[in-house]
This record gives structure tokens, C-alpha cells and sequence, in this order.
């Protein structure tokens, strides 16, 4: 079985937002919200500085805590590459998810549910990439399985240098970025 | 009529309807009405069009899920976006859906400027633009009537103004932007930069960008070649007073003390034609007066250079010599807005001349020659012979070699060298885009005509006698875009989906109002269509296929003199003008010379203004996609001034500038980013139109702020980077 992840190339990122605004057109999330966000690291003091910049979103960790915490199943690791979902009918708005998120991936739609990053789920059982990966103007985004030696994300990570956020969580996530 | 106050337009729904269409019911229309889009209401359609939400014009597809407006994606073959749009393009449905769009064509029932207005029926708006032109032009001429555009929009209008009479059309885009850069390579080379600019980006091996900000600047081509190039492992040398998204990739950050860049290029010349680095063979086979230029330039060392800019004498000499090491394929990026200082023709021409001795013009991985398809004009009838032009008059500006829109404004408030009584204004803001907002309101108050086309009520549509609503661009055909860029090709604008009010397309305005003037002779079609199908035909092309595609692309021809691109320079001299002998007749510099600008008094910073990636100008704060990724700016200190002024990210701040003129208030973003000596906003935000609820009082505008401007002597830009700002605590109630 496939284990969908990205490799988020910092170096040609220029945190356009391209990214979050493809996502929101795209699953059409509600005004006020976003399911994926740039951050921005600056470190050093003018003029000698170094900036990171990071596409960030869902991890859909390899050990999700929103899923271990949902108390009623609506949380859970679809079968497609592992994908964390939330089946939105099941999904009671308890925020169980939204607190246990190191990563504050989520967040509780008017409507009343939890919702997040679907990696594009729907664009790609249907052989098209997640929605941000696909309208990058940098191309700074690579989404594939990790348990493909061959993928690209799988050479783009045995090939250059990466990181990932909050890894002493224990969540083991899913997205590397490049450095 | 239906009158009503600004407070009831705020709440313009179904209510006022009735009125209007009783109104429009009295007379009946001649031009033919846009057809409607009519999509499938079950499904999802793909639309090919172009986008507008800037000048770029990137080709695009728009999807229309079960007949509502879903998304809009990149068209795979088109040469611009290649596939992918920016965060603009993406975010551009959100202009559809605007809740605060224009809806209905509007007159004034007040004073200027108070935002109260009549709604009326488009006959009513056209008739009575109609009556006020027939008296400007009994009264004055034809030529008293002026045109400020942007973007290809504007085609339509300008065609109708030209059949009356007028020979006066401006874009802030020339004498507030890209003016300087593009006399400033003229001069050099004989020809514009142009738009899209002409920079091999992509093949670059040395990418210097001064003060450009690619990246937070979002032109798609430009920022897709940037990240190609860095990834490809160019060498970035930025120079900028802000650590700039582009700084953050450079090998070499120059913190650069603002306003003296025209130092730091000639020092870099200094020392590349001192060490002997440059294209010897390119320069003898292609320069004109290379000795004088030398000799000129001799005395400014790296050593004279550091005290002005702030960069270490070894810093200049190492990245000039990293330049000269990538040569051709070093590209020193010619910028785009670049009317800052008032000498920005000369600083800008240093820009071509480092290029010349890198013998990047022309070459792969520098500037490419720009190509274009061949599509005729629509055949229509001669214009009315039209007296000089008011922008310039006696050649004040002897390089202007396009209309200046300050020089317009100034001709409205003197009534030299002939009055102006009337504005129409298309899509461009010009409280926002022209400096010195009181000249402008000045000028506004000596017409007897403003009328303002726009899909938003922005400022200037709230100084307007009439507005007339237009559809947003996915809803509506515009002039087929037939870009000078890498390779050729032609672009159609199609409607996607239909307007959700009575907003009409410029193309149908504009003939419209021709028929009302009595100028019906001159829109020989019927619709656009029959003139998109006659041009396309007269050039070879299909309309249907144009249509199903988007795009058609040309064949590829060189672009780079080294594959056969011509080798031709259109100077007077016919080559790259190192030295300028028309500069000289003139009374102006020949070979570009420093000189140092005012400094901010103790305490004041300079006010600099740049470009976030997600909005356009002032034109997308009410775009509830592209807010919700920026709602409102930040103004950036430096983090060691902020910690002296008592103030910390987040607080809010007003700015105060030298004329006591005060911002609307404004968010800190105190940071390690800026030199200590400035401070920088996005510009377009603190939107003080009433009717853009969203976005009304916004973060701070740079415009308001920008009182004074210094005037570009060779053509008439006007240099907005001298004004300084205090910053005043924002007193907090409760």
C-alpha cells in the first residue's frame, strides 16, 4: 500500500500563497479559514539573516493523534496512502482533533465539523495532484509515496538535505521540507 | 431616476430594481447585448480565457461546476502561465463574487466626492455623458476630453475617444512605473524593456536584482524563471534596504541605503571595465562613445562608492567581479516600477549600460528579442485629425515618448496649454496609482466631466460624475492579447459565466456611447465576436479553434543574436549608446552621474512601498480570497528602532509624513528585515471608498502619504521614495 507524503523544496518556495489559494478554491473552504498556511523563520540580526520559508499543513502523521483522540471514529487513516481523513458525518465538532494537533492543522467549519488537508484525496484517486503541488508557480511542491523508492519525493529525499516539523512529538509526519 | 444616499447604495439588493428597469423600459438600446454565458447547470465545463487580475495576462482555464463559478487554473499551453497561474489568478474568482461590486450604472446627485449617487439605466448614464461631451466640444474641442487607462480593457473606450476627437490617453503605468526604466534602455539600446519584460531569467547564471522584489512582486513568468533559476543553482546578488523573498536566495545580500543604488552600478562598472572584465569583443563590435563613458566613470571607485551606499568597498568589488564571471549569461534586472528618486531615467540607463559591458543584451541567460504573431487591427475608419497632445507641452520631457498622466492632471488645473474638462477613467485608481492625491481633487474639481469605469467602487469612482459598472474579466470578451514574449502566440478572453447584475462589458460601453455620440460609423460590427472572428480571420487564425484552445501559438523564431535574432539598435547612433550625444544636446548628463539624495531628518524614516503576491494595486482588497490571505498591511521597522520607539508587532501605529499628512492606522511589523533608516508598506491597502465594506479603513495607503514626488527632468516620471514618515502611537479608547 502507498504512503502519501510531499517534499516541500524551501529553496525555490517564495511563499507566494499560491498554495492556499488553490486550496481554497479548489475544496472550497469557507471564508476565514484555511486548511494550508506559509510560516515564515527569520533568524540572525540585519543584515547577516537567514529566512526559511515552509508551505505547512495536515502532516497526516504515520501516528496521528487526531485520529488516536477521535472519540467517535470520524477521524481516521484512509485506505489510499494512508491518507488522515475526517468522515464529516460522523464528526460531532468535540475539537478532541483540533487540540491534540501539534501542528494546528485544523479546524471546526461552520457547518460544525472538523475539517483539514485531504492531500486532494478526491484529485488523486482520480491519477491528479493535490491541488497546491499542481498550481505552484515555483514548483516547489513534489507529492508522492514514500514507500516508493523510486518516487520522486523518495529520490528528492535520499538526495538532499530535510526536515520535518515537530518530530520529538512522536507524530512521525508526513511532509519533509528541503533545505 | 431612483435617488438614494450612499448609506442606502450600501444595501442596493432588489429593492431598487424596479426603478431602474422602469427607467431603462423609456428608451430602447442599439448596440446588441452581450449574449449570455449559458453553462450547464449540471457538470463541470473548462472554459479557456486570460486572466485580469493583473497586466500580465497569463492564459488560464475557469471551471463552472454545475453552473456556478468554481476555479481557475493555468492553461498548460500557454506561454505565460505554463500551466500555472499566480495566487492573484488562482484567487481571481473571488472578483466575481465580490458582494461589494458595482452593480448598476451611477450618477452623481451631490457634491464630488461625497459618494451619493442616482442610480440610472445605461441609456440614461450614456445620454447624459453624451450631452456633457457635445458641450465640451463646442466649447472647447474634442482634445478637452482625456483618457487615463490600464490594462488592454481599455481598447474599446480609447477607440470611441479617439472617433471624437480626443488625441489625450495616459497610464499611470509610464510616468508613476515603468517609465524611467523603459527611457532609460531606450537611450542605451534603442528599445523598451517592454511588458512582459524581455529577461532570460531562467538561463540566467548571475541574477542581480536591484530594489526588485520577485517573489512578493508576483509576475508569473518572472517568479516561475526565479525559482527555476535558483534551483538551478544561479548566483543571486540582491541589493535592496529590505531583506526582500529574494534577498532570503541571493549569495550576496547588499543592504543598500535607499536612494543611492545609481552609486553602487557605477562603482560596479568601475570596476568591470577597470580590471578589464567586460564583453571586450561585444562592446567593439556593438558600443558607441565606450571611451568617454570610461573616463567618465573613472572616478567612481568602489572607495567613493562605500560612504554613499553603505557597502563595503570589497563587497562591490567581489560581486562585480562574480558578475563579470557569468557574463553574457548575468542578468542585472531592469526592475519595473521604478520611478523613486526623480533621476530615475539615468539610474536606470546605468542599469542598460552594466548590462552592455556584460554583453547580456541579446544574449541567452540575459535579455532575449521578443516576438510577436501577426494579427491585423480591425479596418476601422480615420480619426478626426486632433491638435498636439496637453501632457508635455513644448517637449518640457524632450524622452517622454509616452503620454505622461501627471502631465494631464497639471494641464487640468492650469488650463495650459488647453483646458481639460473632461475624464474618462478606465480601471486604474488614480487616487491610489497618481502621487499627491490634493493635486488630483484639485484637478477633478476643473472638470465638467469625470466619468469612472471600474467593477469596484473605488476611490475614484467616489470623485465621479457618472460610474458605469463593468463585468468582471470572466465575464466578458476583451481584445484578443497578442503579446511581444519569447515565442509568438494570441490569447482570447472569453465570458465564463454571466454578471450577477446589470454590469456590461467595456467593449459594449464603448460602442455604445459611440452610437450615442453619433459616431455609430465607427463600430462597423455588431458585437465582439464579429470583431474578434474579422481580425482572426484576417491573420489566418480560427476563432472557433481560438475559442476551444485559449491560446495559438506561432511558430518559434530566435531570439538571441547568437541564433540569428538581429543585432539592431534603434539609436541614433545605431549602436548601445555607452556615451549619449542626444542626452548631451539636451543639456542632460551623457553618461549617467550620482547624485545623493535628501536624507530623512533625525527621527523621520523614508517611506518605501512594494508589492505583496496576493493583491493587485488597491484593486483586490474586496476580493474575499485574496483578503483572506492578506487583510490589511503591516508597516515594517526595523526591530532595534521599534524597541526605541516603544513598539512592538501588532500594535497599531499611524504614519506621519512631512507635510503633517497622517495615515489611517497601521500595523508593526517589527523586524530584523529593514535598515534602521526606512520604512516599507505593500501599497493598495487603507481603502477609504465607503462602498468597499470589506477592505474601508484597512491598514494604511502609501499614496496618501506619498504628497511629494520629484520629477524626472528627461521624461516627466514622478520619483515617489521622498517622502519621510514619522511614526505616531495609535491612541487606543477603551
Amino acid at each position: 500500500m502507498a504512503r502519501f507524503g510531499m517534499a516541500i523544496d524551501t529553496v525555490r518556495c517564495v511563499g507566494c500563497m499560491d498554495c492556499v489559494v488553490a486550496c481554497k478554491t479548489e475544496n472550497s473552504v469557507p471564508e476565514g479559514f484555511n486548511r494550508d498556511w506559509i510560516a515564515t523563520e527569520v533568524t540572525g540580526t540585519f543584515p547577516t539573516l537567514h529566512m526559511e520559508i515552509r508551505s505547512e499543513r495536515c502532516n497526516h502523521c504515520d501516528s496521528p493523534p487526531c485520529v488516536h483522540c477521535c472519540p467517535t471514529g470520524a477521524s481516521h487513516v484512509h485506505d489510499v496512502g494512508g491518507v488522515v481523513l475526517v468522515d464529516y458525518d460522523k464528526c460531532i465538532g468535540c475539537k478532541a482533533c483540533v487540540a491534540s494537533c501539534p501542528y494546528g492543522a485544523r479546524f471546526i467549519n461552520p457547518s460544525g465539523y472538523a475539517e483539514k488537508c485531504t492531500f486532494c484525496i478526491h484529485r488523486v484517486e482520480q491519477g491528479l495532484l493535490p491541488a497546491c503541488v499542481s498550481v505552484c508557480p515555483t514548483h516547489c511542491m513534489h507529492f508522492g509515496d514514500l514507500d516508493d523508492p523510486n518516487s520522486e519525493v523518495s529520490q528528492l529525499l535520499a538526495s538532499r538535505n530535510h526536515h520535518s516539523l515537530l518530530p520529538e512529538a512522536g507524530t512521525k509526519p508526513r511532509i519533509f521540507y528541503l533545505t | 431616476m431612483s435617488a438614494y444616499s450612499r448609506r442606502k447604495f450600501l444595501k442596493i439588493s432588489a429593492a431598487t430594481v424596479t426603478a431602474a428597469t422602469a427607467a431603462s423600459a423609456c428608451t430602447e438600446a442599439s448596440a446588441t447585448p452581450p449574449a449570455p454565458a449559458r453553462r450547464a447547470t449540471k457538470g463541470v465545463e473548462r472554459v479557456p480565457t486570460y486572466c485580469d487580475v493583473c497586466f500580465w495576462k497569463c492564459g488560464a482555464i475557469a471551471s463552472v461546476r454545475d453552473g456556478a463559478l468554481w476555479k481557475i487554473e493555468g492553461n498548460p499551453i500557454d506561454p505565460l502561465s505554463r500551466g500555472r497561474l499566480c495566487p492573484r489568478g488562482t484567487g481571481g474568482i473571488g472578483a466575481h463574487s465580490d458582494p461589494d461590486r458595482l452593480k448598476r450604472p451611477l450618477i452623481r446627485r451631490s457634491d464630488r466626492g461625497r459618494e451619493e449617487w442616482a442610480e440610472v439605466s445605461w441609456d440614461e448614464a450614456f445620454a447624459y455623458i453624451a450631452k456633457k461631451m457635445h458641450t465640451i466640444k463646442e466649447t472647447h474641442g474634442p482634445e478637452s476630453v482625456a483618457m487615463f487607462a490600464h490594462g488592454i480593457g481599455g481598447n474599446f473606450l480609447k477607440h470611441t475617444l479617439k472617433a471624437y476627437g480626443t488625441p489625450n490617453f495616459a497610464a499611470p503605468s509610464f510616468a508613476q512605473c515603468r517609465g524611467p526604466r523603459d527611457v532609460g534602455f531606450r537611450m542605451t539600446f534603442g528599445e523598451d524593456v517592454g511588458s512582459p519584460e524581455r529577461t532570460d531569467i531562467k538561463n540566467a547564471q548571475c541574477l542581480v536584482l536591484i530594489g526588485s522584489h520577485l517573489g512578493e512582486n508576483m509576475h508569473n513568468t518572472q517568479v516561475q524563471e526565479f525559482a527555476e533559476a535558483v534551483g538551478n543553482g544561479a548566483t543571486i546578488i540582491v541589493a535592496d534596504p529590505r531583506f526582500s523573498v529574494a534577498a532570503s536566495k541571493a549569495k550576496h545580500y547588499l543592504p543598500i541605503k535607499p536612494g543611492t543604488d545609481l552609486a553602487l552600478v557605477l562603482a560596479w562598472m568601475n570596476v568591470i571595465v577597470t580590471e578589464g572584465l567586460y564583453d571586450k569583443d561585444y562592446v567593439a563590435k556593438y558600443g558607441f562613445g565606450f571611451d568617454q563613458f570610461a573616463a567618465s566613470i573613472a572616478a567612481n571607485t568602489p572607495e567613493w562608492a562605500y560612504p554613499e551606499t553603505g557597502i563595503e568597498p570589497e563587497v562591490i568589488r567581489a560581486t562585480a567581479r562574480e558578475m563579470a564571471r557569468h557574463k553574457p549569461a548575468t542578468l542585472v534586472h531592469p526592475g519595473r516600477h521604478s520611478a523613486w528618486y526623480g533621476d530615475d531615467t539615468q539610474r536606470s540607463r546605468a542599469v542598460a549600460l552594466l548590462n552592455a559591458l556584460l554583453g547580456s543584451w541579446g544574449r541567452k541567460g540575459g535579455f532575449y528579442t521578443p516576438v510577436s504573431m501577426s494579427v491585423p487591427g480591425y479596418p476601422y475608419p480615420a480619426y478626426p485629425t486632433a491638435p498636439a497632445k496637453v501632457d508635455n507641452p513644448g517637449g518640457k520631457y524632450p524622452f517622454a515618448h509616452e503620454a505622461i498622466s501627471t502631465g494631464i492632471r497639471e494641464a487640468t488645473i492650469t488650463g495650459q496649454p488647453y483646458p481639460i474638462k473632461g475624464w474618462f477613467v478606465y480601471a486604474t485608481n488614480l487616487i491610489h496609482s497618481l502621487p499627491n492625491e490634493a493635486e488630483t481633487i484639485k484637478a477633478i474639481q476643473n472638470l465638467d466631466l469625470l466619468v469612472v469605469v471600474d467593477v469596484i467602487p473605488s476611490e475614484i469612482a467616489g470623485w465621479a460624475d457618472v460610474v458605469l459598472p463593468e463585468s468582471v474579466y470572466l465575464e466578458r470578451y476583451d481584445d484578443l492579447n497578442v503579446e511581444w514574449f519569447r515565442e509568438p502566440f494570441v490569447a482570447l478572453r472569453q465570458p465564463v459565466i454571466d454578471s450577477p447584475d446589470d454590469q456590461k462589458p467595456n467593449w459594449w460601453m464603448a460602442k455604445r456611447l459611440a452610437e450615442t455620440l453619433g459616431l455609430a460609423h465607427y463600430y462597423p460590427w455588431k458585437n465582439i465576436e464579429e470583431y474578434l472572428d474579422h481580425r482572426l480571420t484576417a491573420a489566418g487564425l480560427s476563432f472557433d479553434e481560438l475559442k476551444k484552445e485559449g491560446i495559438i501559438r506561432g511558430a518559434p523564431q530566435p531570439i538571441f543574436f547568437d541564433d540569428g535574432a538581429p543585432s539592431e539598435f534603434a539609436t541614433p547612433s545605431g549602436k548601445i549608446e555607452f556615451f549619449s550625444l542626444q542626452l548631451q544636446k539636451a543639456g542632460f548628463d551623457p553618461v549617467p552621474v550620482y547624485h545623493r539624495p535628501a536624507e530623512p531628518p533625525a527621527g523621520s524614516f523614508r517611506l518605501l512601498a512594494g508589492r505583496a503576491p496576493v493583491h493587485t494595486f488597491s484593486r483586490t482588497q474586496s476580493n474575499r480570497i485574496l483578503s483572506d490571505m492578506m487583510d490589511e498591511n503591516e508597516v515594517w521597522i526595523n526591530a532595534d528602532m521599534a524597541r526605541r520607539l516603544d513598539v512592538k508587532s501588532g500594535d497599531y501605529v499611524r504614519l506621519k509624513n512631512q507635510d503633517a499628512v497622517v495615515s489611517n492606522r497601521i500595523r508593526v511589523k517589527a523586524t530584523e528585515r529593514i535598515r534602521p533608516d526606512c520604512v516599507y508598506m505593500v501599497h493598495g491597502f487603507g481603502h477609504t471608498a465607503r462602498g468597499l465594506r470589506h477592505a474601508l479603513q484597512k491598514g494604511a495607503s502609501d499614496a496618501g502619504l506619498i504628497t511629494r514626488y520629484a520629477t524626472d527632468p528627461l521624461m516627466g516620471g514622478t520619483g515617489m521614495n521622498v517622502n519621510f514618515v514619522t511614526i505616531e502611537p495609535e491612541v487606543t479608547h477603551g
